[in-house]
């Protein structure tokens, strides 16, 4: 009984993980400039990630495996915001800009002196 | 059991290909490594869904060296890009 | 020193972790490259605060399991703006930051960055600068919920070092 339980919950996590992931690829496709995409690959990276991660500790339980799983569930966590901002600085700095819905005068200050975080 | 697998593969399968026409409609540069860089964690997530459709758990470990190599690939192409040196020192942000 | 030591342990843990084989052989080549790790990361000068494990308290987790659910909650309705795409309002937006140590403002700008609709363009030493998808995110992110959570991480771990 709990095992049907625990393969329909990750039968569950794994499909709407990967429904996540096509819904981040459309955004991909269809967001109207890079900044916005950066955000649909966000979806991509972060809850498309976790719910299939999630999923696939269910199918093996308590095991080498799974701790595997958690690894690199972290290892995703810690880089992709980090390999984001650098991609969006990095776009910011070449004088990219972001297409906004209002007050086009604000750009991101790349013109300061680096000052020291 | 496992046609749930295989489905969900195939629905990152069909992530990757999207990332790919973004990649290659481009426009900017950016737009191409941002798509790149969805493939990159897309395959970590395809490798380990085909390590439990298989059954071979060695293969969790090409996954997580993936997940490493593929975030340090992304940040050295990106420093290819902007300063064409691989081994320039950054001016800008300094610690 | 202490940081080394600790350092060193994490990479003990993970290491025995990730092999699965123990032979006589394999320990050695697992203690040799360890000790090559810690080597090199003290001649990187980059060990420091984020190796003590006082950091790993139970706020930590109770963070992630935060996070978490921030991150269900900003994902679905980035993917309904997907599917409403004249909706999509970009807007950039300046927050102030009000942590002290280095590793709580990496943390606020990580998690930023983390929760689709806000991406971190910029972090210095009090202000971060973030590009939100639409008003709703930017308004999410200007509430300022994040960094009083993460203002209540930090008091905890400097409470018990």
């Amino acid at each position: 009984m709990m095992a049907i339980f625990i393969d329909i919950l990750s039968w569950v996590l794994l499909i709407t993980g990967g429904a996540f992931g096509v819904i981040g690829g459309i955004g991909l496709l269809r967001f109207p400039d890079f900044y916005t995409r950066l955000h649909a690959s966000g979806i991509t990276d972060t809850l498309c990630a976790v719910l299939i991660v999630f999923g696939l500790m269910l199918q093996s339980g308590l095991s080498l495996l799974t701790l595997k799983m958690v690894l690199i569930l972290l290892f995703l966590l810690f880089t992709t915001p980090t390999a984001t901002h650098a991609l969006a600085r990095a776009a910011v700095l070449d004088g990219l800009e972001p297409k906004l819905a209002d007050q086009p005068q604000a750009s991101p200050s790349e013109e300061e002196p680096p000052s020291k975080p | 059991m496992n046609t749930v697998l295989v489905a969900t593969t195939l629905a990152i399968f069909l992530t990757m290909a999207l990332a790919l026409v973004r990649a290659l409609r481009g426009p900017t540069i950016y737009d191409r490594i941002v798509a790149v860089n969805v493939f990159g964690t897309k395959t970590v997530l395809a490798v380990a869904l085909i390590t439990y459709v298989t059954g071979h758990a060695d293969l969790i470990d090409v996954a997580l060296v993936y997940a490493l190599i593929n975030f340090i690939a992304i940040v050295t192409v990106l420093k290819l890009v902007k300063t064409r040196d691989l081994a320039a020192e950054g001016s800008e942000d300094p610690r | 020193m202490r940081y080394v030591i600790s350092l060193g342990l994490l990479l003990v843990l993970l290491w025995l972790a990730l092999s699965g084989v123990y032979k006589p052989v394999i320990f050695f080549l697992g203690a040799g490259s360890v000790i090559l790790v810690v080597w090199l990361s003290v001649r990187m000068d980059v060990v420091g605060v984020e190796h003590n494990p006082v950091l790993f308290s139970w706020r930590l987790a109770a963070y992630w399991l935060w996070l978490l659910g921030q991150l269900v909650k900003s994902n679905l309705h980035v993917s309904k703006l997907v599917f409403q795409i004249d909706k999509v309002r970009p807007r950039l937006l300046t927050v102030p930051v009000p942590h002290q140590a280095a590793v709580s403002k990496v943390t606020y700008g990580n998690s930023v960055t983390l929760t689709p609709g806000t991406v971190t363009l910029r972090l210095t030493r009090d202000r971060l600068e973030a590009h939100a998808l639409d008003e709703e995110s930017a308004r999410d992110l200007e509430a300022g919920h994040m960094a009083r959570k993460i203002s209540w991480l930090e008091r905890q771990a400097e409470g018990e070092s």
